[in-house]
């Protein structure tokens, strides 16, 4: 870990994310009145590309926005969806919270650590999943509900739950 | 896709184009949208404020602050520029409207930003959604893009002097930023702790400038309001409390969904009628009337008008317009434990009363739920949560001190059950580990 610019430094004009990405931070970091505005976006859309926020891509952003590498890991550690550590292809995250866990979003997520044999925060050996218990995800209405990645699922059993671990299972090989 | 309900009771306004493809833009302005922007443009700020204020709306978010009466807090005349908030942060637990407000009718909620920036002089807004709702991110995006293209958006809007720009953005993961504050910070890009206020985000807000914020239900409202007139809209909803609210029904009732109800309608008849009663044919235990963070009612308080002051009365709140409901199979202490380990997952950690506060809840109603509770701690949950009331910077504190209070209130028998050494079946030991 890098608290400092020194250590990862990325030269000017270079950039470690896809040209389709880099041209998107071009466009962000000029859209708000203050270019620092863009940081949270910047921050998860690095992280949807390479899957989490390396010391790489914190660099990149800091410099992006000429903010310290300490200010972007000040402002990431903040947020849960943020993370400095890779996480497996699915990220399955099921909802406990009062609405969920009144039709059965605990039971859910404890099915869901059987089936995938990890806990909280987990991944699979083969990298293909990991496991969550979130905080209310807005479906309370659906319940009960989880996200894997950024895809809502509601109304789950852990009948559901299997056929849809299953599809992913699918579509990840 | 959520599930839309529909019960005959329900008065459709703001939910009117749910479900007709109006995320579409033709499809929008041919079921009418856009109408009241264009007359917004005409008729100028004054008028546009005094509907606002005939309307009696109330902010949905949680607060109930008049609309009409914020917006025109917003001073005429300042150095800095004014910016429009949309606040679609929505993460208050047994909240789940904005989600089918952004998913269904997008472009209601851009309509209503020009409306508000019109009524205040404002030329930017912007839609803030909370992270987890990126597929509804993508859906704003492009009924954004499609504005631009109508030249609904940007220099000149609707052929008019005016010009509006709207950004739209997620968060990634954090209750707080749904404060006005907190938001204001997070779209800074910094952390998303509260600031002191005064001064009021309509006299230094977002960058400094006058900033108006409301939430996306209240600007989804906005061009329903001017479409049918103030004082229509006020008729539809109960004294001081105008028009309809969307209820967020969920738990223990047999038709759980987003329900569009005239402001005041009865709690019971929600429950029993709109929402079918209670699942399996159970008895209620307790309602939480409106998200998480609003005191819990017993089955006998429920014979009462859901509006702010209706709510008020009875001692809790409207809230979000989350309605919880409860069965008798439900440990309370369990769901108080619950919902405190939410607001101590969430605290910020910027004032102490709330950081330590919430962190000792959750700690005290672990061990308690756990079996391992001393009937001392009955009255220290209480005295806990009775000194984090009024003393943070932001709500957060008092929306986990105020159901922490009413659980231990209304429901002490049911802690003092626990103290037999016998852990309630639901407990769970390991939690002590990581408490």
């Amino acid at each position: 870990m890098s608290l400092t610019n020194v250590a990862v430094n990325p030269k000017a004009g270079e950039t470690i994310f896809s040209p389709e990405l880099a041209a998107r931070f071009d466009k962000l970091v000029t859209l708000y009145p203050l270019r620092r505005s863009a940081l949270i976006p910047m921050l998860l859309y690095a992280q949807d590309e390479i899957g989490y926020l390396s010391d790489a891509a914190i660099a990149e952003i800091a410099q992006r926005l000429e903010i310290t590498v300490l200010d972007v890991r000040n402002v990431l550690t903040y947020y849960s969806m943020l993370r400095t550590r890779p996480v497996g292809k699915f990220n399955v995250q099921v909802c406990t919270n009062i609405s969920c866990m009144l039709r059965g979003g605990q039971e859910l997520f404890e099915h869901c650590e059987k089936k995938l044999g990890i806990g909280h925060r987990q991944t699979t050996p083969d990298g293909l999943f990991s496991l969550e218990e979130v905080e209310c995800i807005g479906a309370c209405s659906w319940a009960p509900a989880a996200q894997v990645n950024y895809d809502f699922h509601e109304n789950l059993t852990p009948e559901t739950m299997d056929a849809i671990l299953e599809q992913y299972r699918k579509a990840g090989q | 896709m959520p599930t839309l309900v529909s019960h005959p009771d329900e008065v459709k306004i703001v939910t009117s184009r749910f479900g007709l493809g109006a995320a579409e833009i033709d499809r929008y302005i041919e079921l009418g949208g856009y109408q009241s922007a264009r007359q917004a443009i005409e008729k100028g700020p004054e008028w546009i404020i005094a509907e606002m204020k005939a309307s009696n709306l109330r902010g949905r978010g949680g607060a109930g602050f008049p609309t009409g009466m914020k917006w025109s807090f917003v001073p005429k005349q300042s150095e800095k520029p004014k910016y429009i908030l949309v606040n679609g942060d929505e993460s208050e637990p047994g909240t789940c409207k904005d989600h089918l407000i952004f998913l269904h009718d997008p472009h209601s909620v851009i309509e209503g930003a020009i409306i508000a920036g019109l009524a205040v002089g404002a030329k930017t807004g912007f839609i803030y959604l909370r992270g987890e709702y990126r597929y509804l991110l993508t859906i704003m995006e492009k009924a954004i893009a499609d504005a631009y293209a109508k030249g609904f958006l940007g220099k000149g809007i609707f052929g008019s002097s005016f010009d509006f720009d709207i950004i739209s953005q997620t968060g990634a993961g954090a209750y707080e930023v749904g404060e006005e504050s907190a938001l204001m910070e997070s779209l800074e890009g910094k952390r998303g702790i509260p600031r002191i206020r005064p001064p009021f985000p309509a006299v230094v807000g977002l960058y400094g400038g006058p900033t108006v914020i409301n939430n996306a239900e209240t600007i989804a409202t906005v061009p329903h309001i001017l479409r049918m007139g103030g004082e229509a809209y006020a008729k539809v909803g109960s004294e001081r409390n105008g028009g309809t609210r969307l209820f967020c029904l969920s738990g223990h009732v047999e038709r759980t969904g987003v329900y569009e109800l005239p402001m005041g309608y009865n709690l019971k008849k929600m429950i029993y009628e709109v929402a079918g009663g209670i699942r399996g044919g159970r008895k209620l235990k307790a309602v939480v009337p409106g998200g998480s963070s609003t005191p819990v009612l017993l089955p006998e308080e429920i014979d009462i008008g859901m509006d702010f002051d209706q709510v008020g009365k009875a001692g809790s709140m409207l809230g979000s317009g989350g309605v919880v409901v409860l069965d008798e199979t439900v440990c309370m202490v369990e769901f108080a434990l619950r919902t405190i380990k939410f607001y101590q997952h969430e605290s910020c950690g910027w004032c102490i009363p709330c950081r330590e506060g919430t962190d000792w809840l959750k700690k005290t109603l672990t061990r308690f739920h756990a079996g391992a509770g001393e009937a001392r701690d009955i009255d220290n949950i209480r005295y806990l949560a009775e000194n984090m009331l009024g003393r943070t910077f932001c709500p957060l504190g008092d929306a986990a001190a105020m159901p922490t209070i009413a659980f231990v209130k209304k429901f002490r028998q049911e802690f003092e059950d626990h103290l037999d050494g016998r852990p309630c079946p639901y407990a769970k030991q390991e939690e002590l580990v990581g408490a």
